[in-house]
């Protein structure tokens, strides 16, 4: 279904396909896979989609951790579930950014080889079960944040595939919110333990909306194109209004001297972010980029033999079948 | 790297009365495999009783760039819709 890939710009007609491309955007026509489009925008949305994708992969592995080490059995099915849901996540992901025109083994081996770029905040450890909580309640939360407006963006399968994934992480963060409540609520050892894992979290989740606005040169660009629809900051605020009353709520202090309510704007404003830590994460040095890079790489080493024996026992069928 | 598996789109009839409706698709091996990775990537929460997978590159699509004229046809008969005709006052059940 997804064959034809755009042969680019024609020679005297790419201005104005390209008029026409912008004039069916600003009537919020949806662009659908087989449609022509401008190569920068089918590049932009491959490489914002499939890291998106990889960020869903790699974010399985912190809270993966602790599967074995759910504190009841139902605490265990959820975790589980959740985990399965980042995989399915990834999946949409990964298919729609295919129907762009890119391969999947494409978009693995940029992950593997380093050469794609996931989420930051996954190179974070989960050191104590209350980072489940905190990774459900923040991460998923600031993820929804980013994610919601994107159900609308220009390109359809995205789109869509975000769609599916909204509605699932409000479970996820729900459930986070809930294992908080729970250690906020139970003893000064499990209350400690919950804000620890608050005192960890809040600043990468705070940087989880990227670099602020004055540093993103490409934003304009995309919110042209619809395939992003508010800016980093814009976000990262809507954020930090929603989840500062939530910490209040949990009995919780959020790890930052300088917050504090403006009446004005009714807003709540931040001290200022350590965007150093942030870029050292970006480029390779955060505490756990190596070892996600490692996990990931022997998942799909040690998986290849059932890779391949599937393929075989495919083809031996499908021979089998043209005999008959 | 291997060699991708083949590309299954998945359609999923959410209840029997419904149309079957295409929800995504993944890779497979093969037919078998591929329904039971959309039972396990689609179906998740109950979203279907019935699902229907087929190989991507047996599907025939109308080309984008030919719609205008391809559907075109269809554009100016607005007398094949009921809402073309007046209805005389007073005249019911029409």
């Amino acid at each position: 279904m997804y064959t034809s890939i755009s042969d680019g710009i024609v020679e005297g007609r790419g201005d104005e396909r390209e008029e026409a491309f912008n004039e069916r955007l600003d009537r919020s026509i949806k662009v659908e896979p087989d449609d022509w489009m401008p190569e920068a925008y089918r590049k932009t949305l491959v490489r914002q989609i499939s890291q998106h994708a990889h960020s869903e992969i790699v974010g399985m592995l912190p809270e993966g951790n602790w599967i074995t080490r759910a504190p009841s059995l139902l605490r265990k099915l959820i975790l589980l579930a959740k985990v399965q849901d980042e995989a399915g996540h990834g999946l949409y992901l990964y298919s729609a950014a295919e129907t762009l025109g890119t391969s999947r083994d494409d978009m693995v081996e940029a992950l593997l080889t380093g050469k794609a770029k996931y989420s930051s905040i996954f190179n974070y450890p989960t050191l104590t079960w209350a980072d489940v909580g905190a990774i459900g309640w923040l991460v998923d939360g600031a993820a929804i944040i980013n994610q919601i407006p994107l159900t609308r963006c220009s390109y359809g399968p995205y789109a869509r595939a975000m769609v599916r994934i909204c509605k699932e992480e409000s479970f996820h963060q729900r459930q986070g919110f809930d294992v908080m409540w729970k250690l906020a609520h139970g003893t000064p050892e499990q209350h400690a333990m919950a804000q620890d894992a608050l005192d960890r979290w809040w600043w990468p989740s705070v940087m989880m909306f990227g670099p602020p606005d004055s540093a993103s040169p490409h934003n304009a660009q995309s919110m042209r194109w619809k395939i992003k629809l508010f800016t980093n900051d814009e976000l990262r605020q809507k954020f930090i209004d929603q989840t500062v009353p939530q910490a209040e709520q949990l009995g919780l202090k959020i790890p930052d001297p300088d917050l504090r309510w403006n009446e004005e704007t009714q807003h709540y404003e931040i001290g200022p972010i350590d965007w150093e830590e942030f870029y050292r994460v970006v480029k390779g040095d955060g505490p756990c980029n190596r070892e996600r890079m490692q996990t990931r790489n022997d998942a799909w080493n040690d998986g290849a033999w059932v890779r391949e024996a599937a393929a075989a026992y495919a083809e031996k069928h499908a021979a089998k079948e043209r005999a008959v | 790297m291997s060699r991708d598996w083949p590309l299954w789109e998945i359609f999923v009839r959410s209840e029997n009365g419904l149309a079957h409706k295409h929800v995504g698709s993944l890779h497979a091996a093969d037919a078998q495999m591929a329904l039971q990775n959309a039972r396990d990537l689609y179906t998740r929460r109950n979203e279907g009783v019935s699902i229907w997978v087929v190989k991507s590159s047996d599907i025939t699509a109308t080309d984008p760039a030919e719609s205008d004229a391809f559907f075109e046809p269809s554009e100016d008969k607005t007398y094949r819709h009921a809402t073309f005709y007046r209805v005389p006052d007073g005249v019911k059940h029409l």
